[in-house]
């Protein structure tokens, strides 16, 4: 175009900026490709080490390397399956927290709550979000964590002080922002036709919300849930501070249990040499915890794709 | 149509079970009621109970000594003379080597300090005793702000002997203790004794990190919301691109930390616990955030601007970088502070490059070693000590007050700015 009447004046300076934007777009695909290549290419190293049937399927994790070559189990073990079950067991603690009152919450919300009202306590409920993790991890470890102790006392069961629970809940209080927003969103896409419908053939609001909104944003709200999930099992400070350091395989939350970024941290603050099995068991604990966060969130974005029904 | 007529109008009557129907609808309501008066009953439970335990690091306890002449010339200009002359002279009462050596232990690691400021070197005005307030030490401090000579009984006194509480109940009916606003704790960098650690080096390592992620992330973040936004084609490679960026905003901050400890320590050799590494990291962690935000606030300036600037003949970069991102600029400070703000509370990453270090003096540079706020209060949670606690819960207020500061920020630069096309 312009060729016809106008010469096209050539602008160097122009191809430089629209060079350069291309370049700072680049990053992101970059810092992804940066991320990916770091991980697996310590982890393969890692594999050279420690066998990855033992990795994947062992249930003993003590990475602690002897002092003394000739030391019974200077190898440690590297048993990764105590690990999943820990960080399992704190998400799903987790998500059974943020879910009900996250629901609930963005139920009030979007049927029941005043416009007013509504403008307030929405930006105040995702302060909840915004409260750096390591004042939870403080608070779980200063205040939950012995408060359940000695609750679990007065009726005689053994809570131990880093126990799952107290880690679980206070995680589960700060993704319930995440849960209510998300499902606030949903519920308000729902189309007014459907509650209309609903109250015209004489349902109440609850039951409007219930049997025809609820299922209508079900897709939407489990994908929420799932994206809740994802950070749960990537948040860091919060199990570093009041989960437990040694890998116990158990589901009672009444124990302690440890999980993938507990043992990231563990491994990797403090001296050690680079090349030694325990620090490159932590990249492969990365990678696994990308991978577990990257299925979380495909599934979240599938689930919406398939069972979300277009109503417009 | 004549059987209309055989329908009675509904009334509550006529409808069975409605009464069930509306005591549901009345709980379904105070269950959702419920539900966010429980979440943000336990957000105003965190900061209560933060705030009660913190409010102590904000004040620190004194005592008052009368310091004869005769110990300063005696002590010829050293602080550790002269503070052992205040202490063993004070109080005639206290005899033996054990009680001398608990009574010198009320006074702070700190007391020297303030010796060698306000008293060596210095012109005494007066002929008679000099009076000076030697700040307590953190057990004596601890107990006095928890009501020892004050309140009847029932104090927990922690680490002290009992001559040690008598000696404070004489202090205290003495009126020689007092409690002062604690400067040191704002300024002071991070220490081994609770009276002089101070969030001070924190602050300023956090600063250094800000600058380095808010200088890289801001640009390379809005070059590229502009490129996506304005010039980008409609093609696959743009999608992936989209769905790229869209991903890198979930990944786990632990990874960014991993990445960091990889490629900018042990393959570019960048200096270990520094502030620019820091930066570094956290810019690739806000970058998503920024982007996101940045594409948000383009969209939003309504196509007639670029129409106009086109049709005067502006070429398309003039366009966007004369009329369309000055528009948009606003809106992606907004955005910017706000993951600022997230980057300023993350931990994860910054013990992955070692910014976990005991570091006591404040960074002067950039590739200095240095800690950072969170940091600095996921160390102090970690010490046994009873003063600490106190100083953590109270580096935890300090990092909140900023985060409500910036958000302050974003949240008037908004609405200053908000324009309705």
């Amino acid at each position: 175009m312009g060729e016809g009447l106008i010469q096209r004046r050539s602008r160097p300076l122009e191809q430089i900026i629209r060079a350069a934007l291309v370049i700072c777009s680049a990053v992101a695909v970059f810092v992804t490709i940066g991320i990916i290549l770091s991980l697996l290419f310590e982890t393969i190293r890692f594999f050279s080490q420690v066998s990855i049937i033992d990795f994947v399927f062992g249930t003993n994790w003590s990475p602690q390397t002897a002092m003394r070559e000739d030391q019974v189990g200077s190898t440690g073990a590297f048993g990764f399956i105590p690990l999943l079950t820990g960080t399992l067991l704190i998400s799903f603690i987790a998500v059974a927290i943020a879910a009900p009152f996250g629901i609930y919450s963005a139920v009030y919300l979007a049927e029941y709550a005043k416009p007013a009202h509504r403008a307030v306590i929405k930006p105040t409920l995702e302060i909840l979000a915004g409260v750096p993790t390591v004042v939870y991890g403080f608070f779980a470890a200063i205040v939950i964590a012995p408060a359940l102790r000695s609750a679990g006392a007065s009726l005689g069961l053994d809570v131990a002080s880093e126990s799952a629970l107290a880690a679980g809940l206070v995680m589960g209080i700060m993704i319930i922002p995440l849960v209510s927003s998300i499902s606030d969103d949903v519920i308000r896409a729902v189309p007014q036709a459907l509650r209309e419908g609903s109250t015209g053939l004489g349902a109440t609001q609850s039951e409007t919300v219930r049997k025809v909104i609820l299922p209508a944003a079900l897709p939407g709200i489990t994908s929420g849930i799932l994206l809740a999930a994802s950070r749960a099992v990537g948040e860091t400070m919060i199990v570093v501070m009041a989960a437990g350091l040694a890998a116990n395989l158990t589901f009672n939350p009444l124990n302690a249990v440890t999980t993938v970024t507990v043992q990231i941290v563990m491994l990797l603050t403090g001296d050690q040499e680079f090349d030694s099995a325990k620090t490159l068991a932590a990249f492969a604990l990365g990678l696994v915890l990308l991978c577990i966060t990257l299925v979380f969130n495909i599934l979240a974005r599938w689930i919406v794709l398939k069972y979300q029904e277009e109503y417009d | 149509m004549t059987d209309l007529s055989y329908i009675s109008p509904l009334s509550a009557a006529s409808m069975p079970g409605l009464k069930k129907r509306y005591k549901t609808e009345r709980f379904f309501r105070m269950t959702g009621l419920a539900a966010i008066v429980a979440s943000l009953g336990f957000l105003a439970f965190l900061m209560l109970s933060i705030s009660i335990q913190g409010m102590g690091a904000f004040f620190k306890t004194e005592i008052r000594f009368e310091v004869e002449q005769a110990w300063i010339e005696d002590a010829a200009g050293d602080s550790y003379s002269l503070l052992r002359n205040i202490m063993g002279n004070s109080d005639p009462t206290v005899t033996g080597r054990t009680a001398k050596r608990e009574y010198r232990r009320l006074v702070g690691a700190d007391a020297e300090d303030k010796l060698r400021n306000e008293i060596i070197g210095q012109e005494i005005a007066t002929d008679g005793p000099v009076v000076i307030w030697l700040p307590a030490s953190d057990d004596v401090d601890v107990a006095v702000k928890d009501g020892l000579g004050t309140t009847a009984s029932g104090v927990d006194t922690g680490q002290l002997s009992q001559r040690q509480v008598d000696w404070i109940m004489g202090l205290t009916a003495g009126n020689r203790i007092r409690t002062d606003f604690n400067m040191g704790f704002l300024l002071n960098g991070d220490s081994r004794d609770a009276e002089r650690a101070g969030v001070g080096g924190a602050l300023l390592g956090s600063l250094f990190t800000l600058i380095i992620c808010f200088v890289l992330s801001f640009f390379v973040g809005v070059m590229a919301a502009v490129y996506l936004e304005e010039f980008a084609p409609k093609n696959k490679a743009t999608l992936f691109l989209e769905v790229n960026i869209n991903n890198l905003a979930s990944v786990p901050s632990i990874i960014f930390g991993l990445l960091g400890l990889a490629i900018f320590l042990n393959g570019f050799g960048l200096p270990r616990s520094s502030s620019l590494v820091g930066g570094m990291v956290l810019a690739l962690m806000t970058l998503p955030t920024i982007i996101i935000a940045s594409r948000v606030s383009l969209r939003s300036i309504p196509p007639s601007i670029r129409e106009a600037a086109l049709g005067l003949g502006a070429t398309r970069v003039q366009t966007v970088f004369h009329h369309v991102v000055p528009l948009a600029l606003p809106g992606m400070l907004t955005g910017a502070i706000l993951g600022m703000a997230r980057a300023l509370g993350e931990t994860a990453p910054l013990l992955m490059i070692g910014m976990v270090a005991f570091i006591a003096d404040p960074p002067s540079s950039f590739t200095d070693p240095a800690t950072a706020m969170p940091v600095q209060i996921f160390l102090w949670s970690d010490s046994p000590e009873r003063a600490f606690t106190e100083k953590t819960a109270g580096a935890i207020m300090v990092l909140i007050v900023f985060l409500i500061l910036m958000n302050l920020a974003a949240v008037l630069l908004r609405k200053k700015f908000e324009k309705k096309w």
